[in-house]
């Protein structure tokens, strides 16, 4: 990577659809199958496009539904192609099966899910509770604050799920990203194709019986395999821990991508798995993802003229949590409140929160965390309600008693 | 940062209009954001653009609620009961550019605007009519919009309209464009 550096970039004017369409463009793709459905049809029309352009040389699978658009970007996925997928809400929630079944497969399949609220009743505005909702399923989950983000995350969600042998799910939000155009920076096609370089596929020792051989792990007529064959009670569970072991040793090739990366583009998201943001001196934080933080650090500045001492952690990576490097982030301030853009009904806050909070149950110094739920169904969240989240978490550094689940812009 | 309302009904082009504006600013050098408010997406039903536009990168994100420039793209909202949906949160200084055939002093009475706020108005449909051949008067407003507020140069706008429109059509949205810089009235 040392030769790439930063190199000549071109300044497009894009919403965050056509962002990830132009990083799958970009990307050595080799099999594409999706259907549409809004915010993310604006990506699957793009790539259409190009494809009927000539501008991308792919296998672009017409699918009947979102089942059979990620059944296809699996197959394709474990025949050894680069796969690419992308979704919302309803869509997002008729692949559940497939999900899963990618995932512990250790199938690299990258999707955009632009969220949206999942009915019913209908919505097609944002909120964060389809990909939430999916987070248990074994993907690596990045949240982007903007269309150049979301093109950025795109192009490294290749890389990283090709060493890290998972899928990833790369999201943007409904309408705020997904419609809104804006500036965005462009690499090189050759940049980008050198730095995702051809598909990754794992090799594997072939058994005695065919000589001492090893061939790539993916079906192959020559060397038969099965992927998710009958797995019982005798090891079903090993694999299982195996499978999360393997989710956390994924930090490392995380960073390092995101590392090289910069390199490349001179766009840097360090620490990577968050970004603090005048954090320094800060008493009291809101911790949140994607657009909605953008927001935030405007009223950060705002609070800070008043000579309030907040500051704003934006969550990117959330699975793997990294829950970790939270606890020795979060201890130093006097409270702390949570942003959630989806709920989990009947249980105690939102999965934001229950994420923070159990992170920092063993942490030495544990502020008290209050959880603001918001914006569930495309509700706006306006400046001067951030304003009050903020004065509620400064009032628990004197009086912790607080409701731990608050609504954000609710009527009453 | 200039901030730009823009409000229509669906059909009348009001996010392409955005999304020209925008992208004319990002070809001119600056920052620049482009976004809907959708409500049902319905042909007659009301919409809302934005626009930002700045000299820096853009930090601001979701609605405008203290615009600098309010763009009415629908002639049919020019009645006092829509005052509080077209002045809310406009400016001090600011400026209110109208698609109507009435005088800015008449649209000023209309709505109640204050001395402070400059208004605008130009007749873009009967132009895009003539000069497109339909009622889509966004480009028109466009062109509207640059000479009142002198945001852009205007061969930015038709790198804009040609990106969004390109060949025949697009030269008459320029055509529409360059005949609102010379009727619309108003400062």
């Amino acid at each position: 990577m040392q030769e790439l550096k930063k190199v000549e970039q071109t300044m497009l004017a894009l919403n965050g659809d056509e962002a990830v369409a132009w990083a799958v463009k970009q990307s050595n793709v080799d099999v594409v199958a999706a259907y549409p459905i809004t915010p993310q049809t604006i990506i699957v029309e793009r790539i259409s496009e190009f494809y009927h352009n000539g501008e991308i040389d792919i296998e672009f699978i017409k699918v009947e539904s979102e089942h059979s658009a990620l059944s296809a970007s699996w197959g394709a996925s474990i025949a050894g192609a680069r796969a690419f997928t992308a979704t919302a809400a309803n869509g997002l929630a008729l692949m559940w099966e497939i999900l899963y079944i990618v995932a512990s497969t250790r199938a690299p399949v990258v999707m955009a899910v632009v969220n949206r609220a999942l009915s019913a009743p209908i919505n097609i505005h944002n909120d964060h509770s389809d990909s939430m909702g999916a987070r248990d399923a074994g993907w690596i989950q990045i949240y982007s604050e903007d269309a150049q983000e979301a093109y950025d995350n795109t192009i490294m969600a290749f890389r990283i799920a090709e060493e890290a042998m998972f899928p990833v799910m790369v999201t943007l939000d409904g309408f705020t990203i997904s419609h809104t155009l804006q500036n965005v920076l462009v690499l090189p096609d050759e940049v980008v194709s050198e730095f995702v370089g051809e598909r990754k596929v794992p090799r594997i020792k072939l058994p005695m019986i065919y000589g001492e051989k090893e061939i790539p792990l993916m079906l192959n007529p020559k060397y038969p395999v099965s992927f998710g064959p009958l797995d019982l009670y005798d090891y079903y569970f090993e694999h299982k821990v195996q499978q999360n072991e393997a989710m956390k040793a994924s930090v490392p090739i995380i960073e390092k991508v995101h590392r090289e990366f910069a390199e490349i583009s001179g766009r840097s998201y360090e620490p990577v798995h968050f970004i603090p943001y005048r954090t320094e001196d800060a008493d009291v934080i809101l911790v949140g993802l994607s657009s909605t933080m953008s927001v935030v650090k405007k009223v950060v500045d705002e609070l800070r003229e008043e000579g309030k001492k907040v500051g704003a952690i934006r969550l990117r990576v959330f699975r793997p949590f990294p829950a970790e490097m939270l606890r020795k982030e979060l201890s130093k301030f006097s409270a702390v409140g949570v942003l959630d853009r989806s709920l989990s009904f009947g249980g105690e806050g939102g999965p934001v929160f229950t994420e923070v909070r159990s992170a920092m149950y063993s942490a030495q110094s544990r502020p008290p965390i209050v959880d603001f739920v918001y914006g569930l169904g495309g509700r706006e969240l306006p400046p001067k309600l951030i304003k009050k989240a903020f004065e509620d978490v400064l009032a628990m550094k004197e009086e912790p008693e607080t409701p731990v689940i608050k609504y954000l812009g609710v009527r009453e | 940062m200039i901030e730009i309302v823009w409000h229509g009904r669906g059909g009348q082009g009001v996010w392409s209009g955005s999304a020209v504006l925008a992208y004319a600013a990002i070809k001119a050098g600056k920052y620049a954001q482009s976004f809907p408010q959708f409500g049902p997406e319905r042909i007659g039903g009301p919409v809302t653009a934005y626009n930002r536009v700045d000299d820096k990168p853009i930090v601001e994100r979701g609605p405008i609620y203290e615009p600098d420039i309010v763009i009415v793209i629908d002639p049919s909202l020019v009645k006092p009961r829509y005052r509080e949906r077209i002045t809310r949160g406009l400016k001090e200084g600011g400026t209110l550019l109208v698609n109507t055939t009435l005088e800015p002093g008449e649209v000023r009475r209309e709505f109640n605007v204050p001395d402070s706020v400059k208004v605008w108005t130009v007749d873009a449909t009967t132009i895009a009519l003539e000069e497109i051949g339909r009622a889509s008067p966004n480009t028109t407003m466009l062109g509207a919009l640059i000479k009142a507020t002198g945001l852009l140069d205007v061969q930015y706008l038709e790198q804009g309209i040609l990106w969004r429109w390109p060949g025949e059509v697009g030269q008459k949205n320029i055509n529409a464009l360059k005949r609102a810089l010379r009727e619309v009235r108003g400062g």
